[in-house]
């Protein structure tokens, strides 16, 4: 153990941590106890959401209807598709930029801190509403995720509580943005410039104004299908006057970015790990921010891409054809530097780099089918068929959840002062990984083939990849467990203390700090070096 | 040393994994329906095709280039090999080749996929036209010039072997959930165009064979077109989340050389004047019974239920209901105009009068209501046409 983190030790001792339960958990300001807590609720909604895909993959193991009604099975999509989105991957980056943005940028904490607490404690009790529509009369909302009317308007009283719960997220997620903003801009050591940042700070803070700019999108066009449903107005409602598509335009508008929001801080966190365990600096640092914002401002023009059947005009199908392929550009400069990095480099493969490169590898190929999607002749063909299931899983599954996966293996040392188990890490990822592609390959082919997404039953000829799929999700799903094994070993039972620097490779400000680091983060500006900074480019 | 053997023993297993799936579907031998999409039977499924083929190879392509160089890196530039690290960490040069080749490749993409985009949309001048409504759960087809209409909903043994737990083992039914009662019957070699609606929810018609899908939407009239190359029958399905029974509205097409095309709307034309004489006479209430049973089994069990109970709450039982034992003209009017705001759809122009009129008769006095009102198809016939 280094001087270093000796002194952190007894520092320790002065930080005032709140005492009592209820004092440290409920009413914290505390940004890592705040990101303890976004973490630990994305799990609990990992999971929970992950029960409900075991059910879909269950149904779906064999053609005819063996466990569950066609209305649960849509309840079950629906909910997946928004426990996950909203419960377990966008919190869970939440509780990443909460932990580590501080950190990395030389501040003690968050700048809003009450606000951090209120924009968590909001969220347990938006998905206990959400959830809770399950044991609802009229059942939890089974239009799929996308609510599109006026399907979504059939649903019954308990559509009102969906809305709000939706409401209550989008006001967690635009204040929990406000703070990472305000923190960058404001909390910034000395030196600290803007081109100096960690690139995960870089992608949290264009995150955030991609935030701004759409929860209240969302949260617009489900008060229009809640005055619909409950008031009488007609904004959707053909008979009425109103235009159902409209909706869907307001929803991608949305929808759009929201999936770069997701995806966004998976590439900072991708962007730190694999120069560490390279031991050799991220290859080209500025044309990677550019990269992210060239990808941040397509998002809001791509939306109608998701709309090609719809019966556009034609010019509109050719401006959104011609933009998504655009993406293409920007999202390749980011895997060629991520392998530019790679190329030359010392390399160890500890579990968060196998976690990072599966990520490079498998969100590569979905972004390949992304670029295949984006030919409106050809998506004529594939929309909303299991191509497209396929398509958005690889980039969410092995795309986002593994960079959380890497983040976690990854920071998890500092943040607990530990080391977890190197050798169940490493069991996790080959299972986690094998398995997903067993679980979402074959779904392509599927989607080819002809397999409309969102049925509960097909037709025999779609049997066998259907079944290899669900074997693949059965093991990924348990596979999982194994995570959660050992992340509780590492925080309640590992007696293998970590060093300050953790990872022989590891550069920025985080890790001159102890592992675990002192409750609040840095109270004296650090002195910024060429040591301290993570990327730090010019230098040849 | 061990270690390292583990790691590229493992590797390699999720690399061929990987490899296995990617040569499967791109090797040219395989291009059969499992797998791939259809080449279909119109220009504009061979176009979506092509187009498939094209930017699959070039994904390919740029996937194997990608992860070669990572692969190549993995094995050779790691630290237990005691490669040691270089330092260098950016080359503008290499941005700007990273960033122009993708977009020459994108720009030379783009030319195939704007004709074929403008190929698929705008129509041609076409001889006839189908109008397509969508509700749920089933689709109705029009021949606008020829005057004939009817209902196509899932073939009664696909409908019962789908039932939760329903004991039928789904390889024994022919063509499990893609096979309906009443295909739509196209000419073969003819330009057709589509209007394609919806009457509740948004639906979407889909056959992969003829290359597109497109949206059925309430209070929109989309248009597309298609030339059917090669008479055979072709199957598909609804293609947009519509409610519980999406997954059971097929879509089959029997095409059918010119010349018997027009024998089988002749068969129609002489159904219908048939149709028209039974309209007409007076049904025993033995004969309403029969045929309503049937109408209601095909048509009203899906929602209200075999026993009449409905399926609470969207779906209201009609065994006591105050409707199917209250006012006669009451139900007629909710069943030829369908309840605003419900799954209830407007049956007067869906059915026959004749099939309205002994679904009536049934259900006010079947599942133990007891009006003893017997309708008459011509009561209906008369109702609906004011």
């Amino acid at each position: 153990m280094s001087i270093e983190s000796h002194d952190a030790a007894h520092d320790d001792n002065h930080d005032h941590k709140p005492t009592g339960f209820l004092n440290r958990w409920l009413f914290t300001t505390n940004h890592k106890d705040i990101g303890t807590l976004y973490l630990v609720f994305a799990l609990l909604m990992f999971f929970i959401g992950g029960s409900m895909a075991m059910v879909i993959r269950a149904e779906l193991f064999m053609p005819g209807l063996q466990l569950v009604e066609p209305e649960f099975f849509n309840q079950m999509t629906t909910m997946h598709a928004l426990i996950m989105v909203f419960g377990a991957v966008m919190p869970a980056w939440v509780g990443f930029a909460n932990w580590n943005i501080p950190m990395m940028i030389g501040a003690p904490d968050m700048a809003l801190p009450r606000m951090n607490n209120w924009s968590f404690w909001i969220l347990p009790f938006a998905f206990t509403m959400l959830l809770s529509t399950l044991f609802m009369d009229s059942g939890g909302p089974a239009a799929g995720w996308t609510l599109y009317p006026p399907l979504s308007l059939q649903g019954g009283q308990s559509f009102a509580f969906v809305v709000f719960s939706i409401h209550m997220m989008g006001i967690s997620s635009i204040m929990g943005s406000i703070n990472v903003i305000a923190t960058i801009l404001n909390m910034r050591a000395p030196g600290m410039s803007l081109m100096k940042m960690p690139l995960f700070v870089w992608t949290w803070l264009i995150t955030a104004f991609l935030l701004i700019a759409v929860m209240p999108v969302l949260a617009g066009a489900v008060t229009m299908l809640l005055t619909d449903h409950f008031f009488g107005t007609s904004f959707f409602n053909a008979a009425g006057g109103g235009d159902p598509v409209m909706f869907q335009h307001i929803f991608w508008f949305f929808g759009h970015p929201e999936v770069y929001i997701m995806i966004l801080p998976a590439f900072g966190v991708i962007s730190e790990i694999l120069p560490t365990f390279s031991r050799k600096p991220l290859f080209g640092y500025t044309a990677m921010v550019y990269a992210t914002a060239s990808i941040a401002f397509l998002s809001f023009i791509v939306w109608a891409h998701h709309m090609f059947t719809v019966g556009m005009p034609l010019t509109g199908e050719l401006f959104f054809m011609y933009a998504t392929l655009l993406i293409a550009v920007p999202t390749g400069v980011k895997v060629f530097n991520w392998v530019s990095t790679m190329w030359k480099g010392s390399m160890t493969f500890e579990t968060p780099m196998l976690f990072a490169i599966g990520f490079v590898v498998l969100f590569t190929i979905g972004g390949l089918s992304g670029l295949m999607l984006a030919i409106a002749a050809a998506d004529l063909q594939y929309h909303d068929t299991y191509f497209v299931v396929a398509h958005f899983h690889y980039v969410l599954v092995p795309g986002s959840v593994f960079a959380l996966m890497a983040g976690v293996y990854y920071w998890l040392p500092k943040w607990t002062g530990r080391m977890y188990s190197e050798k169940w890490g490493k069991i996790h990822f080959w299972i986690s990984a094998i398995s997903v592609n067993i679980l979402f390959f074959p779904q392509h082919y599927l989607g080819l083939a002809g397999m409309p997404r969102r049925i509960p039953d097909y037709s025999t000829q779609f049997a066998d990849f259907n079944m290899i799929s669900s074997i693949g999700g059965f093991i990924f799903g348990a596979s999982q467990l194994i995570f959660v094994g050992v992340v509780a070993h590492c925080v309640f039972r590992s007696r293998q203390a970590a060093t300050g620097r953790v990872w022989e490779g590891a550069k920025g400000l985080e890790w001159t700090l102890s592992s675990p680091p002192p409750y609040h983060s840095f109270n004296t500006p650090p002195v910024i070096d060429s040591s301290t900074v993570a990327h730090a480019e010019g230098t040849h | 040393m061990k270690k390292q053997n583990t790691f590229i023993v493992a590797a390699a297993v999720t690399a061929a994994v990987i490899a296995a799936f990617w040569l499967l579907l791109a090797a040219p031998g395989y291009t059969g329906n499992e797998i791939n999409m259809p080449r279909g039977v119109t220009s504009q499924s061979m176009m979506s095709y092509q187009l498939h083929m094209i930017i699959l190879w070039v994904c390919v392509v740029i996937g194997v280039l990608v992860f070669s160089a990572m692969f190549i890196s993995i094995v050779l530039h790691r630290k237990s090999k005691g490669h040691e690290a270089a330092q260098f960490t950016h080359s503008m040069k290499a941005e700007i080749i990273w960033t122009l080749i993708p977009v020459l490749i994108l720009i030379v993409m783009a030319v195939p996929a704007t004709t074929a985009l403008i190929h698929m949309e705008v129509a041609p001048e076409t001889e006839m036209t189908i109008k397509i409504t969508g509700f749920q759960w089933r689709w109705k087809y029009e021949y606008v010039e020829d005057d004939i209409q009817f209902i196509s909903s899932l073939h009664a043994d696909s409908n019962a072997a789908r039932r939760l737990a329903s004991g039928t083992d789904p390889d024994s039914v022919e063509n499990y959930l893609l096979e309906v009662d009443k295909p739509l019957v196209l000419p073969a070699n003819t330009k057709i165009k589509f209007l394609i609606t919806a009457d509740d929810v948004i639906h979407s018609w889909w056959v992969p064979a003829l290359g597109w899908k497109r949206d059925a939407i309430p209070g929109f009239i989309n248009e597309a077109w298609t030339e059917i190359m090669e008479p055979g029958v072709y199957r598909g399905q609804c293609a947009e989340l519509c409610g519980k029974d999406h997954g059971f509205m097929p879509i089959v097409l029997n095409v059918l050389p010119r010349a018997e095309y027009e024998l089988w709307t002749q068969q129609q034309h002489q159904g219908m004047a048939r149709e028209q004489a039974e309209t007409e006479r007076l049904w025993t209430r033995e004969e309403l019974m029969k045929q309503g049973e049937n109408v209601y089994a095909a048509q009203c069990a899906t929602c209200h239920q075999a026993d009449g109970q409905g399926l609470a709450p969207a779906f209201p039982a009609l065994a006591g209901s105050g409707v199917t034992n209250g006012p006669l003209n009451d139900n007629i009017e909710i069943v030829l105009h369908g309840r605003e705001g419900t799954a209830m759809q407007a049956w007067g122009t869906m059915l026959s009068e004749t099939d309205i009129a002994a679904a009536l008769t049934y259900t006010r006095n079947a599942f133990g209501n007891e009006t003893g009102d017997v309708v008459q198809p011509r009561t209906i016939a008369r109702i609906k046409n004011g």
